[in-house]
Formats: C-alpha cells, structure tokens, sequence
C-alpha cells in the first residue's frame, strides 16, 4: 500500500475476454479467500474458468498466453461487479496484469485497482471495438497524460479521478494523505461530539 | 450569514455532516466514518497494513468485528472442535481475534450473544443509528441505508484507512431516487421489490450513484423488509442506498444494546425524524417504479437483473449475454419455471436471515414437508436470531419439514465455510448473487425471497408461493 512502485507508462499486449459483467466471484472465487495476504493469488485468478475441477488446465486463454507479454486486461461491459474483495485486484496483479480496460468499471473495483497501482480505463464503444478487432495488439497506457494509443495509432483520452491519479504516479497512497489530516479530523469530532 | 436554504436530500444531509475537509478538483472529501464493521476475511491485509506502519486502530469504540464468513455453520464436536472447512480458514478466524485482542476492538466472537452476520448483528444491537456513516469491507453494507445511514462496501486498502484514521478519502457519488408507487399485492416481500429494482435499473443501473428509496411501498415495507432493498443496491451497481427514518425506525431501534436509552433516546429520535429528502430536493436522477404491479420473483440467469415474475416464466435471450446465462442456467426461453427440478434451498444471509425472513418461510413450511430429494438449509442470520426463532419454535418447524436448522453465518450465500452447491445442481437461495458458481463451482442460483425459495422446496420446483398462501384481500 505505501510506497508503491510509481505508475505511469508502459505498452503491452492486450488480452480479451468479450464477456460482459465479469463479477469479482469469476475473477477470484471465494473460496480462495481464507487467505490473511495478498501474495501468490495470481495462481488462482479466474481460477474456475482456468481449470478443472481435476486441477487440469481447460481451453482458457489466460493458459496460453505469456503474462509478462501480456499486461492489459480488455473485458467485456462493468467488469468488476459485485463484492468488495480487494483480492480481484491483487489477483489479477499477482497474473501479471497492470491496466484493465472497460466499457464500464465498477466502483468498488476501480477503487480499489487505484489503491493497489492497476490502471483502470473506462473507454468508448467504438474503441472498445477496435480494440476487439485486433485482439492481439499492443497498446501503451499513459497515466501522466492519460493517453490510450492503439496499434492503428487511435489515441483515446481516459478519465481517471485526480487524486488517485496522483497517488499512482507518485506511488505514494491515500494513507499518509489521511494521516496528514488528523489534526483537523480530532477538531471535527470535538466540534460534533464524536471525541472518544 | 443565514445558512442556505436550498432543499437537499437525505443524502446530502448525512453527507455534509460528516465531511472533514470538502472535496476539490484535485482532492477528494475527507468523509468521517461513525461505524467500522470489520470480519475475518477483508481485515487480515489491513491490520497487517497497521501493524508494517507501526499504527494502531485508532477509534476501536467505533470499531466491532464479527465472525461470520469463514466460520463452520454446524455445531462444534464433544471436545469443542469446529468443522473448518480448511486449517487456512481456522487460521483466518484466529488471526481476527487475534487482531481485535492487540487493538482493544470489540469482536463478537463465538462467545458471544450477539455473533453473526454482521449486517444482521449492526442493525440488532443498535450500532446502526440514523444518519451514521457505515463502512465495512464489504459490498452488502448498503443494507445499513435502511436506517437513514450512508453506508458503503470498502477495500481492505480503505478498511486500513479507517482502521488508522477513522475516515476515508471519497468523492461525493451522484444521487438518485426510486421511488415506488402504489400498494404491494398480498403475497408479495421486499425481496421481489429488490428484485424488481435490479431488473428495472439493469445491474450497472445504479453505478456511480447513491440511491434514496421513497414512496408508499417503501413506508409501508418493515425494517426487515427495508434493509432486504438497501442491501441489494450493489446488485444495481449502487455502492450505497438509503430510505429516510420514520416512526417505524424509532420503534424498531428502541431498547437496543447501543442505541441512547430514555429521555435520551427521544430527543436522539427526534433528531433522526428529521432525516428526510426536503420538498423540492433535487437528484441526477429520478425513477418510478408502480409497486402494485411488483409479482413474486425469481432470476432466471446469472446477474441479479436477469429477473422476471414467477408467473411470466424464463424469458426469451434477447442477446448473447441472455443466451450464455440460460445456457449456464439450462433453462429454456419460454419454459415455465415450475420445470425447474430443485436440488438445494438455501434460507438466510445478510439479505434475508432475520426473524421476519424466517418467519415468512416457516409459515409456508408448517405442516408441509420438503419433496423428495431436496436439501434444504435454514441458516439464522445472528444468535440472536437463532436464539429468538428456537423461542418462537421456528426451528421445530423446518426440521419437522425436513430442513435442516444451522447456526449463524454466511454460509451458503458466499459458499467459503464449506457449505456449498454441487456442480450442476440447482439452488433457490434467499441470497444476494446468482454469479456462475457463486455457491460453488458449477453451481445454478435461482434468487428469490423466502416465501419464495420455501415454497420451491415444498413443490421441488421454482414456485410461486401464493399458492401455499392462506392470502387475505387486503
């Protein structure tokens, strides 16, 4: 959480799941969440599309392609629905990931990918298509001017909220930042009758 | 200077009480939180977070765990032994005790009268009060907006921030209101209104806002019946729903373990009736929903917006995405759902395990017994629930039937304590997600109320429940 290695540019493959409404319970299962860290969930992310019950691998692209060649995640509408497990995020970072990519991101998850440096980039339809198009590009992810470029050259200008934006190029967290505020946060509760 | 006197909503009121330092352009609110609900499975990271800074939870009067997700729901052996599903969720129980022990936080533990789901035990002992802020690391903490609070489902990142702090950094969502017209037909529960939402709003409808549900259905809903909808906004994408407190609230609330006792507790209810939308508030958005024409529902695919009336039956696909849900589901497009076999019924969770849930699915359950081949599951949502049914003999009524009466926690909703769906079966649940393999790898999840799902189990089908139903014309 703090001092986290500073965000910023990067290119990469894509990789593509079409599939709308990814829910966190896809990206990791509950039952992997008796865990008390965050390492090491990258094995078991989008475990039940992954595998069978076997253990042995089904025919899923996440076994197939090399992670480290491959650090955008492209899904299909509001991926990231559901619970607020932080683990969705540490998963699919402990893959390999470093952006998702969206038509629609849900707030949990995109607050929470913000904390832990996983870029989240809500993009147009017409972008989106051309980024199923050709679903092996490679796109470079710009946080500092907030720039999306495509393989055929498309810039598309993301929005992320600015003070996470912030936060992720500095790699420092919205922690210290609260810790700064203590003294008005004890003056805030003295003033409505919250003081312990 | 007059303060201004333009009409703001529910939220606004509770929103502006609690903001530190306002928000700007390049920094966000800081938002005081007055209630931290923490459990097992999103705390561990964060205290850990506390701990490799050298910090300590600096409110832990504000601070109450529970055990609720990982914990076994059956009973422990002769020698005090619990059937954990895994040792690595026996781990995860002990290290939140752990965590509350070196951090002076009250846990609710297995010693405790008061353990269980914690958004069942918040409400129960009075933590929640009106016009609170309430986070917990959680999605279903929305249920608490019953009671006129905002409250929210946080990262364990935030979990940590409030852990230290007692605040968060947040940015102020959008507001919209539902408001739901007219009278509710006998037979029909705040889980079909719930559902109704969901389905009228689409499962990202709500992203991005917080949600006031108004109008004469929602007052005349129970606070049982209120915090069922507050807690399925995050099904609409809503981190976050709230209905204005009204007498039904205080009555409810009154005498509870937490909540100001005596003259204290009217001059604190007099204040919270003032909690409401002022006449010509204003909202990004506005709904309205006709509540008389709300039927009991149940989902037919694998997002809770993909639900329609029992009695209209599985909708036709009207994209791919319908079509790869009744794939998973196996159901066909204009089938009747009384084809749909059940295998397991799941009664309970945060959403529907308290009193009046189980009262709704006894009642049908009463002298009628579970069909052949059926699993059914009844899961009180606290000991205080469980405690109180075994006193009304609800528990009697469902073993009778061929149910089976657990203790309190998560179970079968989130399936991590070992109480799961097998591959392929099909499950009618009071839950919250219909997720592939929500309830298991493989799993099929109908949604539906406790009527609803008892019904199912007595038929052995997905069944309306008005047909158990001794209904009176209203």
């Amino acid at each position: 959480m703090s001092n986290q290695e500073p965000v910023n540019s990067f290119s990469s493959r894509i990789v593509v799941l079409p599939e709308a409404n990814i829910d966190t319970d896809q990206i990791i299962p509950a039952r992997f969440l008796t865990t008390t860290t965050k390492a090491g969930l990258g094995k078991v992310a989008f475990n039940d599309w992954r595998y069978n019950a076997d253990g042995s691998n089904k025919d899923f692209i996440l076994n197939t392609i090399d992670p480290t060649e491959h650090r955008v995640l492209v899904a299909g509408n509001n991926l990231g629905c559901g619970s607020s497990r932080e683990h969705a995020p540490w998963a699919l970072m402990d893959y390999g990931f470093k952006a998702v990519i969206s038509t629609e991101i849900a707030d949990i998850f995109k607050s929470n990918s913000l904390k832990n440096g996983l870029v989240p980039i809500v993009v147009d339809q017409p972008t989106y298509d051309k980024l199923l198009k050709n679903p092996q590009q490679r796109v470079t992810v710009d946080l500092e001017k907030c720039a999306l470029t495509l393989e055929d050259g498309t810039v598309f200008t993301f929005q992320v909220e600015e003070f996470a934006r912030q936060c992720l190029l500095e790699g420092v967290d919205a922690m210290g930042w609260l810790q700064k505020r203590l003294p008005q946060i004890e003056a805030y509760e003295q003033s409505h009758g919250k003081a312990a | 200077m007059a303060q201004s006197t333009r009409p703001k909503s529910l939220f606004e009121k509770v929103w502006d009480a609690h903001v530190v330092e306002p928000e700007g352009a390049n920094s966000p609110a800081v938002l005081y939180i007055d209630l931290h609900l923490v459990h097992e499975v999103t705390s561990p990271q964060a205290f850990s977070e506390l701990e490799a800074r050298g910090l300590k939870v600096r409110r832990p009067d504000r601070t109450f765990a529970t055990l609720d997700h990982s914990i076994p729901t059956l009973r422990p052996d002769a020698q005090g032994n619990r059937p954990y599903v895994t040792k690595q969720a026996e781990i995860q129980v002990h290290t939140l005790e752990q965590n509350a022990a070196k951090n002076g936080v009250r846990l609710f533990g297995y010693d405790a009268e008061n353990r269980g789901v914690v958004h069942v035990i918040g409400p129960e002992m009075g933590l929640t009060q009106p016009g609170y802020t309430v986070v917990c690391g959680d999605s279903h903490t929305s249920t608490h907006g019953a009671f006129g609070c905002i409250a929210f489902g946080i990262g364990t990142s935030e979990v940590g921030h409030v852990l230290a702090t007692q605040c968060l950094a947040q940015r102020k969502p959008k507001t919209m209101r539902i408001t739901i017209d007219g009278k509710l037909q006998p037979g029909v529960t705040g889980k079909d209104v719930a559902l109704t939402v969901i389905a009228t709003l689409g499962f990202s409808g709500g992203t991005g806002y917080a949600l006031e549900y108004a109008g004469p259905v929602i007052e005349a809903l129970d606070m049982e019946g209120r915090m069922t909808v507050c807690n399925l906004s995050i099904e609409a994408g809503a981190r976050c729903g709230m209905i204005a407190p009204d007498q039904k609230t205080v009555d409810w609330l009154r005498g509870r373990q937490y909540v100001p006792q005596g003259e204290a507790y009217d001059a604190a209810a007099a204040e919270w009736l003032k909690l409401k939308s002022d006449d010509g508030a204003t909202f990004d958005k506005e709904i309205r929903i006709d509540g008389s024409a709300i039927e009991p529902m149940a989902t037919w695919g694998t997002s809770p917006d993909q639900g329609a009336p029992i009695v209209k039956g599985v909708p036709v696909a009207a994209n791919e995405d319908e079509e790869r849900a009744l794939k998973y589901m196996h159901f066909t497009g204009g089938e009747k759902r009384e084809v749909e076999k059940v295998d397991v019924v799941f009664i309970g969770s945060c959403t529907n395990g308290r009193m009046a849930d189980l009262r709704a699915a006894a009642e049908i359950f009463k002298g009628r017994k579970v069909a052949e081949g059926v699993r059914a599951l009844v899961v009180p949502g606290s000991e205080w629930v469980r405690v109180e049914a075994e006193k009304e003999g609800l528990d009697k009524i469902f073993t009778e039937a061929g149910a089976e009466w657990r203790l309190p926690g998560c179970s079968m909703c989130i399936a991590m304590n070992g109480d799961f769906v097998l591959p392929g079966q099909l499950a009618v649940s009071t839950s919250n997600r219909n997720f592939e393999g929500r309830q298991g790898p493989g799993s099929r999840t109908v949604l539906a109320s406790p009527a609803t799902a008892a019904a199912s189990a007595i038929a052995g089908h997905v069944a309306d429940p008005r047909q158990f139903m001794a209904l009176e014309e209203a």
